[in-house]
């Protein structure tokens, strides 16, 4: 391909090649991704956040193409915003998790992205979902995008049942940290959302504050 | 001439479709330094396609009486460059009149498969124990490039446990930390990768000589996570 197209970056596809990870604690759920939008090579932003709000307590994790996961999360709210007027109170994270489901399988042959649906209800408390090409299955935690298979290992050895926010949330981050020190699709910063009974709290670590791990 | 008629099943039905793939070890390979010797690890399968052809295979070779090579990639590719390096090593150290050195094993590794890269698909892990600077790991992957590292992995199941490794691996570990850890870190890799799994074949070559281990599937460190 010579130059007269403009650079190879300009007609790659945008995608959110990453690292997303949810996890649930009694109580809630924690939510964490990486801020990495790249075009081909090229970054074209590393300060985007992945986890998009559903409603109130319900936060999504977007993987795959930037536009098909974005478009997804966009009508996902809406449709829940109209749920939730109909039913006269908060949707359940199952309704949410069920509508982009729904989307994922009715065009997966079209789209190609990946969102993870996590947060808190009155009913079940915190729950995480997994929707990966139009499944449904609630799984203690759930970990995606290309940085993910970086850390399987890692995760599968340290989860334990039962574990508290705090925990989570360095469990949380740890695995963002490997994933990304490993993937060249992951990287930026580390977006954390924690979602209990009481709040929805966002909090971003910069690069330099992410924890290290020795290098060979 | 293009194919119009829409299949159901496989072109020859008299033969099922794993008879016509290669014989790979899709696999975890793992090598460990520590302080007087080295720590190898393989799992035990090996793949014609979707049939396992053989599920206690033993992966771990030995290149000398203290060099040893972990094979993943193609069987066939893997078991041949083995051979012509056992044998180059076996010429020299009698040349040589002493054991021959890791990093020369290592080279002879790379010098195949460097020369061969278009024709060869095999990433190799070269480990051992020499006089001259104890335990020692080389890799070698597919393409034929060699550098020395404290600890490698290699083969399909190793993405996996990158992870595992960076967050696991502290540099100064005892013999038996090593063991554990590569145990530990071939279980996790084997449980997510469909090409690996079977029995941990786990080696430790030091100055004393060589300690060969199996652990068996049952005895594999389990894991909680759904």
């Amino acid at each position: 391909m010579s130059g007269d197209m403009g650079p190879e970056w300009l007609s790659e596809e945008v995608k959110t090649g990453t690292t997303i990870i949810a996890i649930e604690f009694n109580g809630g759920v924690v939510l964490g991704s990486d801020s990495r939008v790249s075009a081909g090579e090229s970054v074209v932003n590393r300060v985007m956040n992945k986890l998009s709000p559903l409603h109130d307590k319900i936060y999504c994790a977007l993987s795959g193409s930037a536009a098909d996961a974005q478009t997804i999360a966009e009508i996902v709210n809406y449709q829940l915003d109209v749920h939730s007027i109909e039913i006269g109170e908060d949707p359940q994270v199952r309704s949410a998790a069920t509508l982009v489901r729904n989307i994922s399988y009715k065009y997966k042959e079209e789209l190609s992205a990946h969102l993870i649906v996590a947060g808190w209800d009155r009913r079940e408390g915190g729950q995480v979902f997994a929707t990966l090409n139009g499944l449904l299955t609630r799984q203690p935690f759930a970990v995606g995008g290309s940085g993910s298979f970086y850390v399987y290992g890692f995760v599968d050895a340290e989860y334990r049942r039962g574990m508290s926010k705090e925990e989570c949330q360095q469990f949380v981050v740890n695995t963002l940290s490997l994933a990304m020190s490993r993937d060249g699709s992951s990287g930026g910063v580390a977006y954390i959302v924690t979602i209990d009974e009481h709040s929805t709290e966002e909090k971003v670590i910069l690069a330099n504050d992410l924890p290290k791990f020795p290098d060979q | 001439m293009p194919d119009f008629v829409q299949r159901v099943s496989a072109k020859n039905e008299l033969v099922p479709e794993w008879a016509s793939q290669e014989v790979s070890t899709g696999t975890t390979i793992m090598a460990v330094e520590y302080d007087g010797g080295v720590v190898i690890g393989a799992d035990s399968r090996t793949t014609t396609g979707a049939y396992i052809a053989n599920r206690v295979t033993d992966k771990l070779t030995q290149i000398h009486e203290r060099i040893y090579c972990c094979r993943s990639g193609s069987a066939a590719d893997t078991q041949a460059i083995a051979d012509v390096v056992t044998y180059q090593l076996g010429f020299h150290s009698i040349e040589l009149d002493e054991p021959p050195l890791v990093e020369t094993a290592a080279n002879l590794f790379k010098a195949s498969c460097y020369r061969y890269r278009e024709e060869l698909t095999a990433g190799i892990l070269v480990a051992g124990w020499d006089k001259r600077k104890g335990g020692q790991v080389y890799c070698v992957p597919i393409g034929g490039m060699l550098v020395r590292q404290p600890v490698s992995v290699g083969g399909s199941g190793s993405t996996y446990i990158y992870g595992f490794m960076d967050s696991n691996y502290k540099p100064g570990m005892t013999k038996d930390k090593c063991m554990e850890l590569t145990a530990t870190a071939l279980s996790l890799a084997m449980e997510r990768d469909g090409s690996s799994g079977g029995v941990v074949r786990l080696a430790s070559i030091s100055e004393e000589g060589v300690e060969r281990r199996v652990i068996l599937g049952n005895e594999l460190p389990r894991f909680s996570t759904h």
